[in-house]
């Protein structure tokens, strides 16, 4: 095996993508080295993006954030711009394992691992979020939604890397919140999950909306007609209780050791309105 | 195979090793350098007995290779005590018995350190929180929450 830390994306991406073998990259390595550990992986090359220029920063610009794929998701609490742009977001990823895990864990390894019960993707997909894709010669920018295909599968290419995921400036009268439901107070695996990004009108009212799932399918789902029922509403009864109705029909789970189908379908619902609840809240909806 | 030639500073000294690409950092600690106050509990970051502070960040070391210590500042619990003089939460742990077989201890003590390095006067909750990712089979927790409460006390008023 060898390790490898080159100092460009663009390196990196060539190394992966003349790989003979198996290539593995590095970021936290909370994922990665537990299934070395476990025998999953015998990688012949391991990539270490960390010590490439700006993948260690969250920048802020004019459209507005760029999270580097090496920033650690305690580093998205500490920063107070993209908490109070983003409480959601940083919420979820913030849910991600224990203090040990979250000096190392990052959204990105979190988003290609493929769970579908990663806690950060329900959040960004909800948040509208981006990933930047750089392959050796080639960069090219999706939806997050895009990036897993099924449990640990992905539709990266070899050579491929996320360099960072994008989220947008704030807009006035927004809010985003995620939960999950787990059978403990912390440190466990959603068995569901739900985040929600909402935009409201000088009335108060939802003018746009996004609702995402997480462990209920083989990937997360964008439940597109919650955010129809959403739309237009300032969150009264009727309307959750529609809302609850749609993201339960949205579910395709299955039956395991953590939960039932019938339960996940219920306990879906029942997040989908409290996370709509708070994001109305935290966008200033009353 | 060749070894990844590696230089770092453990404890404020620097310290030069070899390792192997795939060999964790706790591999590296314990088998190479002698430094076996970390523990390897499960080994999969589950249980905190091999945390260590890397750069002013509590992570366990067995999800760190070894060749990603390259240029970083490590703190092990080797470097806790000056001497015969213990800290604070070491001297606590002892005093209040915030231990039985010991094995989680060292963890425990780094994640302790480093939260109230951050948060010095945390609450109970704050506590039980931040030392979540670190697992006792003796104590039920309740002594150690104690003893880094009044550790946290004795260091204010240093």
């Amino acid at each position: 095996m060898r390790y490898i830390r080159p100092l460009s994306i663009e390196d990196a991406a060539g190394l992966l993508a003349d790989s003979a073998g198996t290539a593995a990259i590095l970021a936290g390595g909370s994922d990665l080295l537990v299934r070395m550990k476990g025998g999953f992986i015998e990688p012949d090359l391991i990539v270490d993006i960390k010590a490439i220029d700006g993948l260690g920063e969250i920048r802020e610009t004019a459209e507005g954030f760029s999270i580097g794929a090496a920033v650690p998701c305690a580093v998205l609490g500490e920063n107070t711009a993209l908490q109070k742009a983003w409480p959601g977001v940083v919420e979820a990823a913030k849910l991600i394992g224990s203090k040990q895990v979250q000096g190392r864990c990052t959204i990105v390894g979190n988003l290609c691992n493929a769970s579908p019960a990663a806690d950060s993707v329900p959040a960004l997909v909800a948040a509208g979020a981006k990933a930047v894709v750089v392959g050796p010669r080639t960069r090219r920018t999706i939806a997050v939604e895009a990036v897993p295909t099924g449990p640990g599968k992905t539709s990266l290419a070899k050579g491929e890397i996320i360099e960072a995921i994008l989220l947008d400036k704030r807009l006035p009268r927004s809010g985003d919140a995620y939960l999950r439901f787990i059978p403990r107070t912390e440190m466990d695996i959603a068995v569901v999950s739900a985040g929600v990004n909402l935009t409201l009108d000088e009335q108060g009212r939802v003018k746009s909306a996004r609702l995402a799932l997480g462990a209920v399918a083989p990937t997360v789902v964008l439940v597109e007609e919650a955010a129809e029922v959403l739309i237009g509403s300032k969150l009264d009864e009727a309307t959750l209780e529609r809302l609850a109705k749609v993201c339960s029909g949205a579910c395709r789970p299955i039956d395991d050791k953590r939960g039932t189908i019938e339960f996940r379908r219920k306990v879906a619902g029942v997040l989908a309105r409290r996370a709509a609840t708070t994001a109305y809240a935290r966008a200033g909806g009353k | 195979m060749a070894g990844v030639a590696v230089s770092t500073t453990i404890n404020g000294d620097n310290v030069e090793f070899l390792c192997q690409p795939d060999e964790t950092l706790l591999d590296v600690l314990r088998d190479r350098l002698g430094l076996t106050g970390a523990k390897e509990g499960c080994g999969t970051g589950d249980c905190g007995a091999c945390s260590i502070i890397l750069d002013d960040r509590l992570v366990c070391s067995c999800l760190v290779l070894g060749a990603e210590a390259e240029g970083r500042h490590l703190e092990t619990i080797e470097g806790m005590a000056h001497g015969d003089r213990l800290h604070p939460l070491q001297q606590k742990f002892l005093e209040h018995a915030a231990l039985q077989c010991g094995v989680c201890t060292p963890g425990f003590l780094m994640a302790a350190k480093d939260l109230l390095a951050k948060n010095p006067d945390p609450t109970e909750e704050e506590i039980r929180f931040g030392l979540a990712g670190n697992l006792c089979r003796c104590t039920g927790y309740d002594k150690i929450v104690r003893a880094v409460q009044d550790a946290a006390s004795v260091m204010k008023q240093a």
